[in-house]
């Protein structure tokens, strides 16, 4: 086992989360550091101020990170390829960017309220705390825009904008940008569009 | 400190030149080099994008918390521009009813440090508007006046391109073009296949190293960013850093400039005064000659500051000309989605920093009913996946059929979606037209009597708006985006826009290629300056940024500004030593 390993094991076990739902891990693990954007590191003096005060600030309470952290997983899952949404650090992502930009703030707040209010009504119980399946039944009626009822159109729109944040916060990562295929940002040589590919899509490459 | 006080400081510096982008680099280059004491005045702070302090090349999305997104640089947390269309502490206003935006950056090398690097040249007919068309106004100087400016810089900044023989883009010496990327063949194709021409972009990035002091392209596509080998063009790496080299360069940064100083007796400028952004102290530099580089508004905005009793109307503005004829490009664009894009093999399609083909204006405007053309720029292929990435993925995965041939409903979530957002990668491009505007009197820029910026400085009030013309070329446009997708098979995103929107027309000032508020002009009753760029009213007065053009043609006009500026620079030097000024 390599020696990074080692230590993100001792540090998860000395702070006694091992064995927690890992949901509940991603959801704590909020201030854990990410890479730094500091002054003299390409940011302006008052960027790096303001994303210190953003990162030291919170917006989510625990309950509304932990309903944030099961929606992203429910919206892009582990698969064969490539971890789940929480696991790639979504859940933090979205929490940075309700502060970046405050205009995600009601919408968000409002859209979990809503959330767990029709949780409420149709299950006894708020969202997170509903059985995968109550949790899945809720979200299949918001999910899908052109097959939802109308009265469940405010959902959808919550429901537009935790996908749009998830797959913001998923694919900009470093696992997702591997995910996705992107092999770029690194010094190349452009020769053009290569063989194979244009004799897959019938070109020549004289257009 | 005492920050009431004016310090007076003693030298007198042949050349004062405010601000430090296209314009003032050019001059500052030139007139250095030609053994001139220069003083360039930078509003804005020092930058290098070699040096590690500022670099945000090569970083990854998640290097910034807000993956890139654009909450604090109008183009993303990377983009090179420290500034915007708002800047804290320096407002301008616009009357009601009217609509500007106007786009500052505040640092060494302005806004060439974030621009496309698209370089154009003017064509014969963009200098004789008037004539030809009956609407505009005709520039003083003509195309044979400026080529051989435009071969200079050709040769000094480096641009690449391809020789077409068209009338409307002369060539230039040119650089190889880099190859197409795959969604560009296909768009080039699509294009032509309905008599669209598609052709290599010019874009001032070394495709080959030109001198020791820049390296050539590495193809990482992040020219936006600024380049830490100096293979693109920027002001601050290009210009003013061989320019301080020559040792006759003293560079001031975060130098806010309130007005132009005069003599009464003999009405020649005297220097400028301007605030020291970090401590506030106002500081009065004398110099010989006063160039004027602070960008098309900022240039007019100091004169209409620099009243005096003899320059009752502020400086160099008898004609009442100044901030009229404020024009900016238009501007309009559709996206599309390409089915026979999905799911593509990866490989590193990078590229430049931008398009590697372009539409240049193809059609007669005598034979449309609108007088100006515009140019296309496209984009798409795999990039950098940043904030935005797969949003709005809902409006599209309803109506492209998944793996086993099937229509599902639109939205979802799960294995499934994680899947669409694979297939579709690289399926997207798009398209924008940016037109020629007509230049109107009635789009102006005036010192707002009841507002100033933090510094005390009265501030700009805008009054502008679109005309018929600039609405029909973007209808225009549309037509042709949607003909374009449709050739190649493609999906236009959203709605069409109409005239409901003016055609998805942008608004003023948006594309940030504000040109015209100190026009030059052979009549000193309607132009400000002559046609060496030179004040009508005060000989040692100069502005050489795009204030001092007439119109702007369907072309970029940074490569203009650059020739312009060398060429008014040649004719300083000359001036001075016949004693002339």
């Amino acid at each position: 086992m390599k020696r990074r390993e080692t230590l993100k094991l001792i540090s998860l076990s000395s702070l006694g989360l091992v064995g927690l739902n890992p949901q509940v891990i991603a959801a704590e693990q909020l201030a854990a550091p990410e890479v730094p954007v500091k002054a003299g590191n390409g940011r302006q003096e008052f960027e790096a101020v303001r994303d210190a005060k953003l990162k030291a600030d919170k917006f989510f309470t625990p309950q509304e990170l932990l309903t944030v952290t099961v929606l992203t997983d429910i919206i892009i899952p582990a698969d064969a390829k490539s971890k789940s949404a929480s696991e790639v650090g979504v859940p933090a992502f979205i929490e940075f960017m309700m502060k970046d930009q405050p205009a995600h703030q009601t919408p968000m707040r409002g859209g979990l309220n809503w959330l767990n209010n029709k949780s409420t009504k149709l299950f006894g119980q708020p969202f997170v705390k509903c059985s995968r399946g109550q949790q899945i039944a809720l979200v299949d009626q918001i999910a899908y825009p052109g097959l939802a009822k109308p009265e469940m159109v405010q959902g959808v729109a919550f429901f537009n904008m935790m996908r749009n944040l998830t797959a913001s916060g998923y694919f900009s990562s470093k696992e997702g940008v591997a995910d996705i295929g992107y092999v770029g940002n690194k010094p190349n040589q452009w020769d053009g569009v290569p063989a194979d590919v244009l004799k897959q899509y019938g070109l020549t490459g004289e257009e | 400190m005492d920050a009431f006080q004016i310090k007076k400081t003693a030298k007198v510096y042949d050349v004062v030149i405010v601000g430090s982008g296209a314009g003032g680099g050019m001059a500052a280059y030139m007139l250095s080099k030609a053994g001139a004491n220069v003083l360039l005045l930078e509003a804005g702070g020092f930058y290098d994008p070699a040096d590690p302090k500022y670099i945000t090349q090569l970083k990854w999305a998640y290097e910034s918390p807000r993956r890139g997104a654009g909450t604090t640089r109008p183009f993303g947390d990377f983009d090179a521009a420290w500034g915007g269309w708002q800047i804290d502490g320096e407002p301008y206003t616009v009357d009601p009813g009217t609509e500007f935006h106007w786009f500052r950056s505040r640092m060494l090398g302005g806004r060439t440090n974030h621009w496309g690097r698209i370089s154009l040249r003017f064509a014969p007919n963009d200098f004789k508007r008037k004539t030809l068309t009956g609407v505009g106004e005709d520039w003083p100087i003509g195309y044979d006046d400026i080529a051989p400016y435009y071969d200079e810089v050709d040769k000094l900044i480096g641009v690449f391109g391809s020789k077409e023989n068209l009338p409307n883009e002369p060539d230039g010496i040119f650089l190889p073009p880099p190859k197409p990327r795959l969604h560009e063949l296909m768009l080039k194709k699509a294009a032509k296949g309905i008599g669209i021409p598609v052709i290599p972009s010019r874009l001032s990035i070394l495709t080959k190293p030109i001198n020791k002091d820049r390296g050539s392209c590495f193809y990482c596509s992040q020219c936006s960013r600024g380049c830490m080998v100096y293979a693109d063009f920027s002001a601050s790496s290009v210009l003013v850093n061989p320019a301080l080299k020559t040792g006759k360069v003293t560079l001031i940064n975060n130098a806010m400039v309130r007005e132009v100083l005069t003599d009464e007796k003999t009405g020649k400028a005297t220097g400028v005064s301007y605030v020291n952004k970090i401590n506030l102290q106002e500081v009065a530099v004398q110099a010989k000659v006063v160039v004027l580089a602070a960008s098309a508004c900022e240039s007019a905005r100091l004169l209409l500051n620099s009243k005096s009793s003899r320059f009752p109307q502020g400086l160099a503005n008898s004609s009442g000309v100044i901030g009229k004829y404020l024009n900016d490009s238009t501007g309009a664009s559709r996206g599309a989605f390409v089915p026979a894009l999905m799911d593509r093999k990866r490989y590193n399609e990078d590229g430049v920093g931008g398009m590697h083909v372009f539409t240049p204006w193809w059609l007669d405007n005598k034979k449309l009913d609108f007088p100006r053309g515009y140019h296309i720029e496209y984009w798409g292929g795999m990039g950098m996946p940043a904030y935005g990435f797969g949003s709005g993925i809902e409006n599209l995965n309803g109506i492209i059929p998944g793996r086993d041939g099937k229509i599902k409903p639109a939205g979802g979530y799960g294995a499934n979606l994680k899947d669409d957002y694979r297939r579709f990668y690289g399926a997207y491009v798009g398209m924008a037209g940016r037109g020629e505007p007509v230049p109107l009197e009635s789009n102006y820029c005036e010192i707002d009597p009841n507002t100033v910026d933090k510094y005390g400085i009265p501030v700009l009030r805008f009054h502008y708006k679109w005309s018929d013309y600039e609405v029909k070329q973007a209808k225009h446009m549309q037509d042709t985006f949607e003909e374009i997708i449709h050739s190649m098979g493609g999906i236009a995103l959203g709605k069409k826009p109409g005239p409901e929107n003016n055609y998805g027309l942008e608004a003023p000032g948006k594309i940030i290629h504000e040109v015209g508020t100190v026009r030059m002009g052979n009549d000193p009753q309607t132009s400000a300056l002559n046609g060496y760029q030179q004040a009508h009213d005060v000989k040692n007065l100069f502005v050489v940024d795009a204030g001092a053009f007439p119109s702007q043609g369907d072309k970029n006009v940074t490569w203009t500004i650059l020739a312009c500026s060398m060429r008014t620079s040649e004719y300083i030097i000359e001036q001075v030593k016949q004693n002339n000024i």
